[in-house]
C-alpha cells in the first residue's frame, strides 16, 4: 500500500479508516522553499591529520541540495567538525573533491571562497575590540561595499536576529549576554548574504532555554532565507528539531544513515543509529507532526474547555490529553474556532500509519 | 581625557556596560607619582641652594650642564626605545609565526644574551672592538632592552583566543589582514607593557654611556664619585630616578589610552 500522492488527505480517507470522519483543518500549507542556497557536493573526501595513521574523515561523499539544512550528528571526535571545515578549507582535505555550485573549492582562492561562505563556530569568536556593528561589517568591508550599504545591512541584520540596532550596534561583544553574542555571530555570518552557511555547534554553549529560543528563531529565519546550511551538533534532538536531513556519523565520519528526521526516527538503519536516537523515538516523531497534517476527529467530539492550535504538534496534543485525562480535545484554527478534535487513538494511528506506509517522501 | 570627562563617563554607563569599563584611570598611584616627582625635585633644588658651591661643583651644578646631560640622556633613551620597537616587534611576530624552531630559538637566544650580559661589560667591550660614542651606546641599549618587547610581542600574540583568529580566517581575511586588524590590536596592551619596561630599563642603563664618552646623566654620577662631590652625585642619581618615574608614569597613561576599547 502506498501513500505518497500529494493529496494525502484524500487517499487516507480511501485507504485508511473509512468509518471515521476525516477533517483536515487547513488546506495544503505551501512549503515551496525560497532558496538562495548553493548546491554542495563532497566526493570521496579524506582527511589524515599530520603523521596520524588513521584518517579523521574517510571516503566521505554527500550531495546537498540548494536550500537544504543538513545536520551532521555524531559523538564527539567522530569527525563532524573536520568534515565541515573542509568545505571552506579551514582544514585542507588530504584527497577527494568538494564543489559548491559546480565549482571546485580546492581550485579557488581560499580567502575569496570564505567571503562567500558564512561561518559560525561554537566559541562564536566575535572580535572583542570591535563594536557589534564593526563585527558584522567585516565581510562587507572585505568585499568593498560602500559605507552606506554596509550600515544599512548591519541595521537590517540586527533586526533579523532580534537585537535592536540602536541599542546594540555600538556595543562591544563583552557587553552582551551569551545568547546575544551568538545572535551576532549568526548575523555576522549572514552579512554578505552568502549562499552557504557552515555552523559548528552554534548554540552549544548556551543554556537550554536560550538554546531552544535560538533554535526556534533560527528555523524561522531559515524559512525566509533558504540558505544551504551544514549544521554540526552532537545533540540528536537538536538535529531532529532543525534538520531537513540528518547525517548520523560514526568514527572517521562514516555516514550510518542520511535521511529526513522522520524517516530516521521511524526506521533507524542499524543499531548504531537506534542507540543514537535513544529512548522515546515515538515521542520525538510526534513532535515533528503538526496537527494540521494529522487525521483528526469531528469538532463536536471535543470535550472540556482545553484546546490546541492546529499548528501545535501531536506531541503537544498527547501531552494535553494525558494532563487533562479527557478522551478528546478540541483543535482550533487560526481564528480560534474549534474545527476538529484529537484523541489518543488518532495519535497512535498516525504513528502506525506512517510506519506502515513507509513513504520516504512524506516530509520532503 | 580630563578628570571631569572620566567622572561623567562613569555616571553615564548603563549597568550592562559595567563589564567593559576599564580599570579606574585615576588611581592613587597615578595621581601621586607626578606630585612625588615635583616634591623631590623641589627638595633637591632647595637643598642645593643651602650648600656652598665650590668651583668644581659649579662646573656641573649649573642649568646649562644639567640640561645638556638630561637631553643626551633622553635622546639615548628614546632613540634606543624607538629602535627596539621597530626591531623587536617584527622580530616577535616572526618568532611567533615561524614553524622553524631553529629560527625562533636563535631570536630568543640572542635577545636573552643581550639582556643577561652586564650592561657595563657589554658597552665597554663594544667600545673596544668598535668605537666609543653615541652610536655604540645606542646599540648597547637596544641589545639590553630588546627582550621585554620581543617576549611581550610573542606573549601578546599567543594569548589571543584561537577562536577569534579562526573566525577571522573563516570570514576570508588574508593572514596579513588577520595580523593587522585582529591580532596586533588585541596584543597592543601586552606589547605596550613590554615597551614600558624597556623604556625604564633604558633610562637606567643609559647612565653607563658616560664610560664610553656618550654623555648622559651618568656623567654627573661618575664625576660626583671621582671628585668626591656628593651633591653632584646625588643630583645625578635623583634626576635619573625622577626621569625613570616620569617616563613610567607617561607610559602607563599611554597604555590606558591606547588599549583597544572593548578589551
Ligand atoms: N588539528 C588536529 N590535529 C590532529 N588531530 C585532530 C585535529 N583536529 C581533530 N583531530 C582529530 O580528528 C578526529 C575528529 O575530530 P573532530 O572533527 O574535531 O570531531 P568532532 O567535531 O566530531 O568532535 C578526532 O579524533 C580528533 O582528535
Ligand atoms: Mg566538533
Amino acid at each position: 500500500m502506498t501513500d505518497s500522492t500529494a493529496d494525502t488527505g484524500a487517499s487516507r480517507v480511501l485507504g485508511g479508516r473509512p468509518t471515521e470522519a476525516t477533517i483536515r483543518t487547513t488546506t495544503t500549507i505551501t512549503t515551496v522553499k525560497n532558496t538562495s542556497g548553493a548546491h554542495i557536493e563532497l566526493k570521496n573526501v579524506n582527511k589524515v591529520y599530520g603523521e596520524q595513521t588513521v584518517p579523521a574523515v574517510e571516503n566521505f561523499s554527500m550531495d546537498v541540495e540548494p536550500g537544504e539544512l543538513i545536520m551532521f550528528v555524531g559523538p564527539s571526535g567522530c569527525g563532524k567538525t573536520t568534515t565541515m571545515k573542509m568545505i571552506n578549507r579551514i582544514i585542507e582535505p588530504t584527497s577527494g573533491s568538494i564543489t559548491v555550485d559546480g565549482r571546485d573549492v580546492l581550485s579557488l582562492n581560499p580567502n575569496e571562497l570564505r567571503r562567500h561562505i558564512g561561518y559560525v563556530i561554537q566559541q562564536i569568536g566575535l572580535f572583542p575590540h570591535m563594536t557589534i556593528a564593526e563585527n558584522i561589517s567585516v565581510v562587507p568591508k572585505l568585499l568593498g561595499w560602500s559605507k552606506e550599504k554596509t550600515r544599512n545591512r548591519v541595521d537590517e541584520l540586527l533586526s533579523v536576529v532580534q537585537l535592536d540596532p540602536k541599542t546594540f550596534a555600538g556595543r562591544y561583544p563583552k557587553q552582551l549576554s551569551g545568547g546575544q553574542q551568538q545572535r551576532v555571530g549568526v548575523a555576522r555570518a549572514l552579512a554578505a548574504d552568502p549562499p552557504v552557511m557552515l555552523m559548528d555547534e552554534p548554540f552549544g554553549a548556551t543554556d537550554p532555554i536560550t538554546r531552544e529560543k535560538l533554535q526556534v528563531e533560527f528555523l524561522r529565519l531559515q524559512e525566509s532565507i533558504g540558505k544551504t546550511i551544514i549544521f554540526v551538533t552532537h545533540d540528536f534532538d537538536e538535529a531532529v528539531r532543525l534538520g531537513d536531513r540528518i547525517a548520523v556519523l560514526s568514527d572517521r565520519s562514516k555516514i550510518e544513515q542520511f535521511d529526513t528526521p522522520a524517516n530516521i526516527l521511524r526506521a533507524p538503519a542499524n543499531d548504531y543509529v537506534a542507540s543514537f536516537i535513544g529512548h522515546g523515538a515515538a515521542l520525538k516523531r510526534l513532535a515533528l507532526i503538526p496537527l494540521y497534517d494529522a487525521l483528526l476527529g469531528r469538532a463536536t467530539d471535543a470535550r472540556g474547555t482545553a484546546s490546541l492550535s492546529e499548528t501545535d504538534s501531536l506531541r503537544d496534543a498527547l501531552d494535553l490529553l494525558v494532563l487533562t485525562g479527557l478522551p478528546a480535545i478540541g483543535v482550533t484554527d487560526a481564528s480560534g474556532k474549534v474545527v476538529a478534535s484529537v484523541t489518543v487513538d488518532q495519535i497512535s494511528a498516525e504513528l502506525g500509519d506512517d510506519a506502515g506506509a513507509g513513504a520516504p517522501g512524506v516530509l520532503s | 581625557m580630563t578628570f571631569e570627562a572620566v567622572i561623567e563617563r562613569d555616571v553615564s554607563v548603563a549597568p550592562a556596560e559595567l563589564g567593559v569599563r576599564r580599570a579606574r584611570f585615576w588611581t592613587l598611584r597615578r595621581i601621586a607619582t607626578p606630585i612625588v616627582i615635583v616634591l623631590v625635585l623641589l627638595a633637591l633644588f632647595l637643598w642645593i641652594q643651602t650648600l656652598e658651591i665650590d668651583s668644581i661643583m659649579a662646573r656641573t651644578l649649573n642649568a646649562d650642564y644639567i640640561l645638556l646631560r638630561t637631553r643626551e640622556h633622553l635622546e639615548l633613551t628614546f632613540i634606543a626605545s624607538a629602535l627596539v620597537a621597530v626591531l623587536a616587534i617584527p622580530a616577535g611576530i616572526v618568532a611567533s609565526r615561524t614553524t622553524s624552531r631553529l629560527l625562533r630559538g636563535t631570536i630568543l637566544t640572542i635577545a636573552n644574551i643581550g639582556q643577561a650580559t652586564p650592561a657595563i661589560g657589554f658597552i665597554i667591550l663594544l667600545a673596544i672592538i668598535w668605537q666609543i660614542g653615541f652610536q655604540t651606546a645606542l646599540i648597547a641599549l637596544v641589545a639590553y632592552s630588546f627582550l621585554p618587547v620581543l617576549r611581550n610581542t610573542m606573549v601578546g600574540l599567543s594569548q589571543i583566543d584561537p577562536s577569534v583568529t579562526e573566525s577571522a580566517r573563516g570570514m576570508g581575511m588574508t593572514p596579513g589582514q588577520v595580523l593587522r586588524r585582529i591580532e596586533l590590536p588585541l596584543a597592543v596592551p601586552v606589547i605596550l607593557a613590554g615597551l614600558r619596561t624597556s623604556l625604564v630599563f633604558c633610562v637606567g642603563v643609559a647612565t653607563v654611556a658616560t664610560f664610553i664618552d656618550a654623555g648622559g646623566l651618568g656623567d654627573m654620577i661618575v664625576n660626583g664619585l671621582k671628585l668626591q662631590r656628593f651633591p653632584v652625585l646625588i643630583t645625578g642619581a635623583v634626576l635619573v630616578s625622577c626621569i625613570a618615574l616620569l617616563i613610567d608614569w607617561l607610559a602607563s597613561i599611554a597604555e590606558d589610552l591606547l588599549r583597544p576599547k572593548g578589551v
